[in-house]
């Protein structure tokens, strides 16, 4: 008779030995470093740009974020339409992405068409135009989606909590309104554009089913151009709102509130910041985390509660984030607050911690899986100004860590006192 | 070319291996063959609740997560109107843990009243969260109730409303277990770094035992054809009008499916098709356009949806999307826009199979469908569409009879 009691055999993840596979990297002519890997069984790329030329560099709002999304709408030879048709004919995406440091350009494509379509984005990167009709319909139908976005408690509650955490003048707290959309010209576009793409600082990750001639085909490409190596960065004061708890009505019909409670926290080059994976994982960090087992899984008070730290490359904040039924919101605050007091408080058992380290470690094993993860591990290392010592590192931390070195951090910074809070009905 | 073995237990249990020595993970999927159109009218969103509680507690196990964290792994699943689908990776060398947990829960659950009343209340949270605290959310609700008047995709998966969840009681989840969750309405696959040998010894000895249940003869019914153009108008508290059409289109086995998925590229797959460049970029009387389709194994719905560029008239923006679709139907499309929405769709198809979780998935929902080797078929027989064909369907799709209209008007 089948014991279905007794849990089969497992092989503690900790036990696992994870490697994480090694990048190729070439120097194209300009300087500009090139990261790569080569694995995979399909017949796919995927090739990332990334310029430092994110919304840190802007001189008014909405710049970054427009110049971003316009190196699709018109080079010197081609329109938005013919640039779309060419990617597309190859069923080839071209993706635009604007964040705080970097906006990237990422091309996904059959690796048997990568030489048809990487010439466009050189035109892309060299060579866009930003004709005035484009940014007109830019400016209009940006400023639709904004004011279908403001309508939504998440969206409100994701732009206040970051400025309320670093200020509506630093990069990661600023928020954009529909009168810098009415504000933004092409002038500004262009001036952004000279000086963060074609004059900028660039670094390229590629993966996938790469070709033998993949060094001679981007150098041809993007090794020409006036892009320099290396990182950029610009550090901004960061100045935090003076009161903490925060209550906002944005929809008087609304159902759910949504809440945000966050606090500063060190970039990944702070020995804490480790540290914060495990502890954070524990707390809001996957399905079994204290919050969700208790807010969601006991109380029934949300469909989904998580806390995570923020992904950037200066300073960084630590946010816990869920929408909860109006009549529960202000015991779901209450509930956050009591998880940390028990984490400030008692040691996390050994059973609890095993499972989390066991967790973590199986889906870092999970997300090594694949040319485009590993890129995206390497890319983060490359990005943070790190190497690949902080990744067996963090491995090592993972496996080791003491539930009374979790404790000592909880008591650092799981500190009611310390966290902004806010509901947006 | 995606490799896989198929074999059936004795309790009717169809299982299917996909070994991929590249990845140290192993991925275990199973999906059930019943869904949201399965359920009594009065009672909808049941199934999907139904997989909330797959997770509270088996017979001889009292949760399911967290010996299946503890060994590595991560799960999840999803509930559409036709299917559900359970699926967890792990690493390969833990994946009996896998077995072990998902054979427990085809055995029996625990049927714990307390995981009911929590699972409610998190399910009501989630239909706010996505139904009714969004601007536009509840547009599909209205729009399915519009353009189905007898067949069960009237509902949408959540359900028609928070009552019939909160209503649901330990009787309907005992019911809809021994009715739906047995071995013979299940399909197991077993992807990843596993051979198919170690698979069958592993499912013998974990699902062999699970009596095969009866399987569940589906008798829904059927659309009839729609013979009137229909209309519905909304006003709601949003900041800008918007127009959803629908037409139905044929079902997922049909070989008018695959004709019917490149219209819908050709109509908005991406910066260069025909909506968005005429409507959005030349005549800038939306903001977004999109068109798709259900995918739905019965009878589904090509739907086109669209917010208004303020100040323009709905009958407009209604004329000038009308004609694009007209003229669709007139001049067809040229050898070469052919050959995009096929060079897109292989492209797409690739990068899809590049995750073992995604291959797993796919064979199960094609075994369902009937037949796992569609997983190497489709891409030819969107291959073999020609323009002609695509011409005779956008003329048999888009026919005014055909359709049903939602107006969205904003309150402000």
């Amino acid at each position: 008779m089948l014991n279905r009691t007794t849990p089969p055999y497992i092989k503690d993840a900790i036990e696992f030995d994870l490697q994480l596979k090694p990048y190729e990297k070439m120097v194209l002519d300009n300087g500009v470093e090139v990261y790569a890997i080569d694995a995979g069984a399909q017949d796919v790329l995927q090739m990332e740009m990334i310029f430092y030329a994110g919304n840190s560099f802007e001189r008014s709002n909405a710049v970054a974020a427009a110049t971003s999304y316009m190196l699709k709408n018109g080079t010197s030879t081609k329109t938005a339409f013919e640039l779309n048709e060419h990617f597309e004919y190859y069923g080839a995406y071209c993706n635009r992405t604007c964040k705080h440091e970097t906006a990237s350009l990422t091309l996904h494509t059959l690796t048997k068409h990568l030489s048809a379509v990487l010439p466009v984005v050189t035109e892309m990167v060299a060579d866009s135009i930003f004709p005035e009709q484009e940014l007109a319909i830019y400016k209009q139908n940006s400023k639709q989606k904004l004011s279908v976005n403001l309508q939504k408690c998440d969206f409100v509650a994701n732009r206040l909590i970051d400025a309320y955490v670093f200020g509506e003048d630093h990069p990661y707290g600023k928020y954009i309104v529909a009168a810098d959309y009415d504000a933004l010209t092409t002038a500004q576009l262009k001036e952004h554009f000279n000086q963060y793409y074609l004059n900028g600082h660039c670094v390229i990750f590629v993966a996938g089913k790469l070709p033998g001639n993949l060094f001679d085909l981007l150098n041809t490409q993007f090794g020409k151009l006036s892009l320099k190596p290396g990182a950029l960065l610009v550090t901004k004061t960061i100045v935090p709102a003076a009161t903490k708890k925060y209550r906002v009505v944005n929809d008087s019909e609304g159902v759910q509130g949504a809440i945000r409670i966050a606090r500063d926290f060190p970039n990944r080059h702070h020995p804490d910041f480790m540290k914060m994976m495990v502890l954070n994982t524990v707390f809001g960090g996957f399905f079994g985390s204290r919050l969700m087992s208790n807010i969601r899984e006991d109380k029934g008070y949300t469909y989904g509660i998580h806390s995570y730290v923020q992904n950037h490359l200066q300073d960084s904040a630590l946010l816990i984030s869920t929408e909860a039924g109006k009549d529960v919101a202000e015991a779901t605050v209450e509930e956050v607050y009591k998880e940390m007091k028990i984490l400030r408080e008692e040691l996390i058992d050994e059973e609890e911690l095993l499972l989390v380290r066991n967790y973590l470690i199986g889906s870092i094993l999970g997300d090594l899986d694949g040319p485009f993860h590993i890129i995206g591990r390497w890319k983060n290392i490359v990005l943070n100004n790190l190497d690949e010592q902080y990744f067996y590192d963090s491995v090592k931390m993972i496996k080791t860590i003491p539930a009374e070195a979790l404790r000592e951090l909880a008591n650092k910074y799981l500190q009611p006192e310390a966290f902004y809070e806010l509901v947006v009905i | 070319m995606i490799q896989y073995e198929k074999f059936t237990l004795d309790n009717g249990l169809r299982v299917l291996v996909h070994t991929d020595t590249s990845t140290p993970m192993a991925v275990v999927n199973v999906i059930y063959d019943v869904g949201a159109k399965d359920e009594n009218p009065e009672k909808t969103g049941f199934a999907h609740l139904f997989e909330h509680l797959m997770f509270g507690g088996s017979i001889n196990i009292p949760t399911y997560d967290e010996p299946l964290q503890v060994a590595g792994g991560e799960n999840n699943a999803f509930t559409t109107n036709d299917l559900t689908n359970y699926y967890c990776q792990l690493p390969a060398e833990n994946i009996e843990t896998a077995f072990w947990l998902e054979s427990d829960r085809m055995l029996s659950l625990a049927f714990d009243a307390k995981s009911l009343d929590v699972q409610r209340k998190v399910v009501c949270e989630e239909f706010k969260e996505h139904y009714i605290n969004k601007p536009y959310g509840d547009v599909w609700h209205k729009m399915r109730e519009l353009a189905y008047s007898k067949h069960p995709y009237r509902w949408m998966t959540i359900g028609k409303e928070l009552k019939h969840v909160e209503d649901a009681t330990l009787q309907d989840v005992k019911d809809f277990f021994y009715k739906h969750y047995t071995p013979v309405n299940a399909i197991l696959v077993v992807a990843g770094n596993i051979t198919a040998e170690a698979v069958k010894a592993l499912a013998e000895k974990w699902f062999g035992p699970i009596p095969s249940g009866t399987k569940y003869i589906r008798n829904l019914p059927v659309e009839p054809p729609q013979t009137a153009p229909r209309t519905a108008e909304v006003k709601a508290n949003v900041p800008i009008d918007a127009l959803y059409k629908c037409w139905h289109i044929c079902s997922r086995l049909d070989d008018r499916y695959y004709v019917t998925d490149l219209i819908t590229e050709i109509l908005s797959g991406g910066g260069s098709s025909r909506l968005f460049q005429a409507l959005v970029k030349e005549k800038q009387l939306f903001s977004n356009i999109e068109c798709s389709h259900s995918g739905s194994t019965d009878a589904g719905l090509l739907s086109i949806e669209g917010k208004l560029v303020k100040g323009v008239q709905m009958k407009d923006a209604e004329a000038a999307l009308m004609e694009e679709i007209y003229t669709l139907q007139q001049k067809g499309i040229t050898e070469k826009e052919l050959q995009k929405v096929k060079n897109k769709t292989e492209s797409s198809l690739a990068f899809e199979d590049m995750s073992v979780m995604s291959r797993a998935t796919n064979l199960a929902m094609y075994e369902l469908l009937g037949d796992a080797e569609l997983i190497n078929t489709e891409l030819n027989k969107y291959q073999a569409v020609t323009t002609e064909e695509l011409l005779n369907e956008s003329k048999a799709i888009f026919n005014e009879n055909n359709c049903s209209t939602l107006y969205y008007y904003s309150n402000n």
